[in-house]
Parts: structure tokens; sequence; C-alpha cells
């Protein structure tokens, strides 16, 4: 007797090592300002110190005559370049305000850090020195730094719209009219909270740098950026340029993180680009990290108004939500639509009738434009309704992780209908929060917790949860049309099988950190049983790849990845025919397993993909009318959004006399249905959580009453370095997604959204003993200990003396 | 003008630079050695750590001239007749990188954390790197990796 030999293996599932580390470990990988350009010009840009001043002349005389200074423009000079102003492709409503905005500000500036001049040199020393010399007479006008002043009016930044109020976009959904009115009437318990989702700086380690070669003979041009979106903006540049778009060739080489805000389609880009062909040269810019913390879009800034309604067993009832957004100076590519990204998911992942009622109105700031941050609207959501569960569990004085079972949709509900009319395609939510609650310890932390959090402890435990859905993986291209977003959700792919079995795989997505040269591979062998190593994946060069939507709100696996597996799907198709043919057999008895087509029942009578693939290079004996080579190519629009979910749970230690909160354990349980890799999907989710983490407890864009932001640069901007974030516990449940032929989900975002309201219900758990209801982030050592102070108030201070 | 003379990865660079020409840009752009990264402009972020006579420094702390007759390593001389140093193969294995910008600096911060303190706990690991950022892998697998490599695995 023979043992079983192992079953048919797949790569699938797997921690497949990441091809991408080699290069990136060794210094190979070439980052756009690597490239080495003979004869470019190094452009920089001033820019306004000023928040909001009138340009009353710039004189660029002393720059002109400055050593090794080619040219230098003001936004006047160079006004008759534009065939359009900046691109906004999210118009949300009718009637948004946009106000007309060029790469080089005329008449205004609007935010410090507004490009009023570009200096082009021969070296990025001379230009530099000679930006320095350029003289331009500000009139400063008063800032607009607070939304709730913006809203005003009080001081208007753009003086023909009339108005700082860009949009205000509703979504009230009611079962019957009047329902959330009345079941607030009716409510047993009530919360109204105010949280305020303070700006961040993305900080993707690597600065933004742009090279635009005019090539010779005819006019292309190549652009080379760090950028999420090669795609995109490609389309932008050709519209806001006015240039051929099949004569622009985008390239995005290594890509230095992104976060959402490589997601734009920036000034610097457009004026390198317009220069590059106006002087016949190339053009390159390299963004200083100051320069970026001003110049690169900003994420969050907004002040939401939740208000839950619920019955006498906690059950919610009605949603109510008032949003107001910072949008900055300017429109950006997507940031209309960042608030709506959220405005589905303020029930969260709880059960509620036909009850909600959202709006959000926006407004302009004179600060630096925001756009999506990693999460874009959902973090800002997860964390105003997981935030105001908790509350709604103080006030009835319940644990807060029983009032969410109460909530959850249950398993057996789905696929669920949500009150908005999107349908969450699958979930399980009892799972994952039981078993982030396993591996937190959570009745262990609480019977701790009852025994430290004791009159006079200064040391207090806390433990705080946050159960999410996330809406990503966009998107139906129909949905997005009913948003108004002026661009498809679909991606491309196209699987080319080489003469020799090697495999070359081209997708439209534009990794920059992900991993996906590896998943993608894993995806392909096990489609066409071949090994990973026999898979090339091309990507991020239109010349290349010129079809694609790119890479943002964790879409690029449930729907670039199943637009390869979807390819793969029509190379076997076309295989079979030639298998067929060759085998003298019916292409309904051959079966393809492991990279082989065989006749069943007859496994001798087979023939490998490497034999089909060399048949249809020669064409000399394929069926009639086949055409040779064998290649497909899928353009997959998903019939929903992707719905990855999941609870975490953190647990930490707050230090009454200093405010420091110490984590001491962080748990998170994610399901992203199937995982490709759990390598690549681990790390996502560690990446995340600790982005979420220093939302949380670190990071803020303070700016004074002028708008000036006064932590602009890595001192004192507090990305946290590794001494300061713990390790992390990961768990995970596995929902396949009944939507996609992979069953997988997006995985990108998933650790941000939970982890800053985890955090700070942990936070607030551990004071709330003391009277602290709420939290602001960051909860820095400050905020933390005046929050104490606040609330044990001063008579409580002298008593404990 | 001023004349320098420097070992950089075993080869010897006789150059002239300006007085205030960085160490890192004189790395990058006049030897072409393009693997050291550029993250900050307030020596934060630790992208541009190189070993100088066998310590990592952050290349944008000092000058040119000042390596003037010292011995430098960047990451381009990591790795030894076509094999990664155990450093990088221990960030490969442990997926300790991801857009990969910041990790020159940090395999370099790392290797030279070892050679001061062989055998570190994960609280020396993360104290040791402090000057080091990533946004990216939240640090996890980053000292995982450099706890794997201390322990040979």
């Amino acid at each position: 007797m023979t043992l079983v030999e192992d079953g048919p293996t797949t790569v699938l599932g797997t921690r497949l090592l990441r091809r991408e580390d080699p290069a990136l470990l060794t210094g190979e990988a070439k980052f756009t300002n690597d490239l080495v350009v003979p004869g470019a010009l190094h452009m920089v840009v001033v820019r306004s110190p000023y928040a909001h001043a009138a340009i009353a002349g710039i004189d660029l005389d002393s720059a002109l005559a400055a050593p090794g200074v080619v040219a230098a423009f003001t936004g006047a000079d160079l006004a008759h370049l534009w065939a359009a102003p900046m691109p906004c492709a999210w118009p949300v409503t009718t009637d948004m305000k946009n106000p007309a905005h060029y790469p080089l500000a005329t008449g205004k500036a609007c935010y410090v850090g507004d490009g009023v001049a570009v200096v082009l040199a021969t070296s990025e020393v001379a230009a530099r020195d000679a930006a320095e010399l350029v003289d331009v007479r500000y009139e400063p006008q008063a800032a607009v730094v607070d939304l709730e002043d913006a809203l005003s009016d009080r001081i208007v930044i753009h003086p023909d719209l009339g108005t700082n109020k860009s949009y205000q976009w509703d979504l009230k959904i009611e079962g019957t009219p009047g329902q959330v009115d009345q079941a607030f009437a009716d409510a047993a318990y009530k919360v109204s909270e105010r949280y305020v989702q303070q700006r961040l700086i993305p900080i993707a380690m690597e600065p933004r740098a742009v090279c635009a070669v005019p090539q010779p003979f005819g006019g292309d041009l190549t652009l080379y950026s760090t950028t999420q979106v090669p795609h995109i903006l490609k389309v932008m540049t050709a519209v806001t340029l006015g240039m051929p778009e099949h004569q622009l060739r985008v390239i995005a080489p290594a890509v230095g993180g992104g976060f959402g805000s490589k997601l734009n389609v920036y000034a610097e880009e457009l004026l390198c680009v317009a220069l590059a062909l106006k002087l016949g040269r190339p053009v390159r810019w390299n963004e200083t990290r100051s320069e970026n913390a001003v110049a690169t879009t900003h994420g969050r800034g907004q002040i939401q108004h939740i208000e839950l309604a619920a019955d006498a067993d906690g059950k919610l009832t009605a949603v109510r939500v008032r949003l107001l957004a910072d949008m900055g100076a300017y429109l950006q590519l997507v940031a209309p639509g960042v608030p709506l990204l959220g405005a589905f998911l303020y029930a969260g992942v709880y059960d509620l009738p036909l009850a909600y009622d959202f709006s959000c109105t926006s407004v302009f700031t004179t600060l630096t434009p925001t756009d999506a941050y990693r999460g874009a609207g959902r973090p800002e959501a997860t964390y105003a309704i997981e935030r105001a569960i908790d509350a709604l569990a103080d006030t009835m004085g319940i644990d807060p992780m029983e009032l969410r079972q109460r909530n959850f949709i249950r398993k057996e509900q789905f696929p669920y209908t949500a009150m908005t009319g999107l349908v969450y395609d699958s979930g399980d939510h009892e799972a994952a929060a039981a078993k982030a609650a396993e591996l937190a310890d959570y009745a262990g932390v609480r019977r701790r917790q009852a025994g430290q959090n004791v009159p006079g402890a200064t040391k207090l435990l806390g433990i705080g949860q946050a159960s999410y859905f996330e809406m990503c993986g966009l998107a139906p291209s129909r949905v997005l049309a009913s948003l108004n977003y002026s661009a498809g959700g679909w991606e491309a792919a196209t699987v080319r099988v080489l003469p020799t079995n090697k495999i070359q795989v081209v997708t439209g997505t534009a990794p920059h950190g992900q991993g996906h040269e590896t998943s993608w591979s894993m995806i392909v062998a096990d489609k066409l049983g071949v090994s990973p190593a026999d898979v090339d994946v091309l990507h991020s060069d239109t010349a290349i790849a010129p079809l694609g939507l790119d890479t943002y709100g964790s879409r690029s696996l449930p729907v670039g990845g199943v637009a390869i597996a979807m390819a793969c799907d029509k190379v076997i198709d076309k295989a079979r025919k030639i298998a067929a043919h060759q085998l003298e057999a019916d292409e309904a008895d051959l079966e393809f397993v492991g990279g082989t087509f065989s006749v069943k029942g007859s496994p001798d009578k087979a023939m490998p993909l490497a034999a089909i693939a060399f048949e249809a290079f020669t064409a000399h004996n394929l069926p009639d009318g086949l055409e040779p080579n064998l290649e497909a190519h899928t353009t997959y629009d998903p019939p929903n959004f992707s719905w990855p979910f999941g609870t975490h749970i953190c647990t930490v230690e707050v230090d009454t006399e200093t405010g420091q909160v110490e984590v001491l354990q962080y748990v998170a349980v994610d399901d992203c249905g199937v995982r490709v890799n759990p390598l690549i999907v681990e790390g996502q989710v560690h990446g995340g959580v600790i982005q979420g983490l220093a939302q949380a407890l670190f990071e803020e864009a303070v700016h004074d009453g002028d708008g000036n932001l006064k932590n602009g640069s890595l001192i004192e901007y507090l990305v946290p370095a590794a001494s300061e974030v713990p390790s992390l516990t990961l768990g995970h449940t596995v929902t396949p997604s009944p939507t996609n032929q992979l069953g997988v989900k997006g995985i990108g975002e998933a650790g941000t959204i939970g982890a800053a309201p985890a955090v700070i219900n942990a936070v607030v758990d551990a004071l709330s003993h003391l009277g602290v209801r709420d939290m602001p982030m960051p909860a820095s050592p400050n905020t933390v200990w005046a929050a104490i102070q606040s609330a044990i108030g001063p008579a409580s201070q002298g008593a404990s003396k | 003008m001023v004349k320098i003379c420097v070992t950089v990865n075993g080869t010897v660079h006789e150059s002239e630079v300006e007085p205030r020409t960085l160490l890192v840009h004189y790395i990058r752009e006049v030897l072409g050695l393009t693997g050291t990264n550029i993250g900050c402009d307030t020596s934060s972020c630790g992208a541009c750590s190189i070993h100088l006579d066998g310590e990592s420094v952050k290349s944008c702390t000092l000058l040119a001239v000042q390596a003037d007759g010292r011995t430098i390593t960047t990451i381009e001389g990591l790795a030894q007749g076509g094999e990664m140093h155990p450093m990088q193969q221990a960030f490969m294995q442990n997926h300790g990188l991801q857009c990969g910008y910041c990790t020159p600096g940090m395999v370099m911060a790392a290797t030279s954390l070892l050679k001061e303190n062989p055998s570190p706990t994960e609280q020396e690991v993360r104290t040791g790197l402090e000057g080091n950022l990533c946004r990216c892998t939240g640090y996890h697998n980053i000292v995982k990796s450099v706890l794997a490599c201390a322990a040979g695995d």
C-alpha cells in the first residue's frame, strides 16, 4: 500500500517572501529622485509664507541673475500654459463651489506653502539659492483657520464664490417620514457627542519628486513621479495642459509610501511637464520634508456631531450625524468625496432600522488642502460611531462590549441590506469580537482593572474596543456615478503566456509598498499551475500598462487582483481550445489541473500549458479561426464594494500624574476574506494600526491663528518611532467575499480604521470613574492630564492632598 | 572647493567638494550611490544612515569634508560576494520592509546596533532604532527582523 501523496498544493495562502525586497534592501531600487537624467533643470517652487495674502508684485531679476539660473516664472507668466484649472474629480453636488486654481497662484496666496513662482537652474543647490532671491511683495490678510469660523463667512477666502462653504451633502433615510425625530423623542437612552478629527500630515517616508523628460523627435514626454495614480495622473495632466494624451507617458518608479498623499494631481507635476515642454529640456523637482509638510495634502480635518438613540435594551433606533469638513484652501482631486466615503458607515457594524440622518458641510480654510489619508472618511466614521457606542454604554451603565453584542448585525443576516441601500456581502462580527476578546483576555483585564483602579491609584488600567466595517475596493462604477465621482472603479489586467511558458502579467494597480508583484504572481501561479517565479508582473508605466485606475482605497486586490484571476480564466479557455484540437478531444472532456490539460478518465492523454504556449506561438496547428498567441485581457468592474471587518482591542495604562498613556497590549482581529499572502496581510495591519494609534496618541498638524503650521518638520510632528509603539497581537477570521472568485477583500486601511477608536476608548475607559467622558486626539500627556484635572475639579484636587 | 579622500565600500574616492556639501549629497550625487535615501531635512528620520568608520551615523549630519580620510559603508556595500548581509536577509525573511524607502537606513542602523549589543532585548532594539522612522511597517516586523538576526535565525 502506498501512502497518499500530498494533495494538490497551492501557493495561495502561503507566506511567500516578497520578490520586491532584494532591490529595496540593497539600494538597487530606483526612486524618482534617484534617476540620473542628463541635462535636467532643477525646479524650486517659491512658496507663500502667509496663509492669506494678496500678491502685490514679484521681482525675479535677482534670481535670474544668480549663478546657474536658466529661467524663473511667476504664476502670471505661465497662465497661458494651462488649458484647465487644477482638477477635482469629485464634484459631489451640482452646486459645489470649486474655486479655479492653477499650479502657481496669481493674485493671492491662500495657504502657507501656496506656490507663487518657480526658479529653474542647472543644479538643485543653485535653484534653491536663487529662490531665496525672489522678492515677493505680499499684502497679508486675516487667516481662516477654524472650521466654524470659516462657516460663518466672517472672512470669505474666495470672494468670487461669495462663501467659504463648498457644499452640503445630505443622506436622510427614514422608513416613515419623521422616523429619526420620533426615534429620538421615544429613546430610552440618547447620547450627543462632538468629536474632532484633527488634521494629520501623511508623511510618506519618501517626499514627493517629479521629473519630466521630453523625448526627442515627435513631442512626446515622459513624466516620472512619486505617485500612487500614474494612470489618473496621465489623463488629468493631458486635460489640464491640453496636450495629446497619447504623447504622454507616466512612470511611477519605486514609490516610497503614499497613504493617500500621492493620490492627487499636484502643481509640481504639471509645472515640470509644462516647463519641460516650454524649455525643451528635462525638468525635475525634489520636495524637502519641510516643504512636504505644507505642500502635500493633509488628511482628516473634521468636526463630527453624532447622536445615537436607543431603546431600553440599548438597541440602536436612530443615528444622526452632522459633519463639518475642512477642504483647505482649494479642492484637490478627490477631497470633496472623502467625507462621503464615510457617510454610509456611521451606523458601523450595527443593525439599524431605517432611521439615519447624515449631513456633511465642507468649508474652505486658508490652510494646506486636505485629501485622502489612509482610510479616507472611513476611519472618521468608525471613530465617531465606536466612540459614541462607548458613550452610550457609559450612559446605560453597561459594558461596551455587551452593548456592541446586542447591536451587531448577526452572521445569519448576511448578505445584509443596510438602511443606506448598500449590501454588506458577508460578515461575522460576533466571531471577530469573541476572538479579539479572547486574545486580549478581556475578562481578565476587567478583573485586574477592578483591583487596580481604586481611589488614590495613579496608574489606571483601561481597555477599549472598536469593531468596524470597511467599505473599500472602490468600486462599482455605477455606484461611483451615483456619488458624482468622475471616474469608474474598474481595473484592468493582461495575462500573457510567453512561448517558453513564462508569464507576463500587466496590471493597472500601482503599488508603493504593498507587494503586488509578489501577490499577483501567486494568483497567476495558482490559476495556471506555474511557479510564482515564472510570473513577471509589470505595472506603473502607462506605456507598458496603458489601462488602469491605480492603487488607493484598499482596491488593488479585490479589484485588480480579481481582474488578473479573470484574465487567467480567459487564457485557460483559449488554451483549452488548443489542447482539445491537438489531443483530438472534446473541450468539455478536458480538465486543467496543475498546469496540464488532460482528458478525463485518460490521464495519459495530456498536454501541459508549456506545450500549448509554444503551439500558440508557432501557430502551426491551431483550430480554425483561432488567433495565434496565448494572452487575454480583462477589465473588471466589481459588482459591489469590498467589506472587510474586524474588532480591535487596546489595553492601556494611564499615569494620572503625568498624563502618559502606555499601550500594554494591542489586539487586532481582522477579516479580509481569503488571505492571498498572510505575511503581506499582517504587514498591512501592523502599519495601519500604528498609523491609527499615532492619530490617537501623537499626531496633529497644529496651526496658529495666522495659519502658520507650527510643527512642520519631523522634529515637531510626532511620527512615532519604534520606541514609542508596542508590538501587536494579530488574529484573523476568514469570511470569504461571495462577490469575487478569489473570496478576497481589501486590507490596506483596516488597521488605521480600527486603531484610533480602540485606543481612545481604552484611555477614556481608564479614566471614566474619575468623570472623564471624552479625550481629544491626540491624547498627549498634556491633554490627558488636563482632562483629568478638568474632570476631578479643583475641589477634588484640594481634597486629595 | 575642497579636496577630500574617502574610502567608500572599499573604493578610494578623491573628490573636490563645496565646503557646504552634506555627506549624504556627496554620496548620492557625486558617487552616485542612491541607495542612501533622504527623508527629511532635520536629521530626524534616519533614512540616510550609513556606517562611518564602522559606526552608524546619519549622513545628513555631517559635511562631506568631515569624511576626509575616513571609511564609509553604504547600503550598496553591505552585501558581500552576491550574498545579502544577514541583516538584509532577516528583513526579507520577516517582512521587515514595505515601500523600502527607510530600509537602507534602517538596515545600517540595525547592523550597527547589533555590533554594540549582539543580544538585545525587544525594548533595546526599539530604543536603539528610535532615530530611524518607518511609516509602513509599524516597526513590528523590523523589530522581529533585528531580533531574528541577533539570534542567528
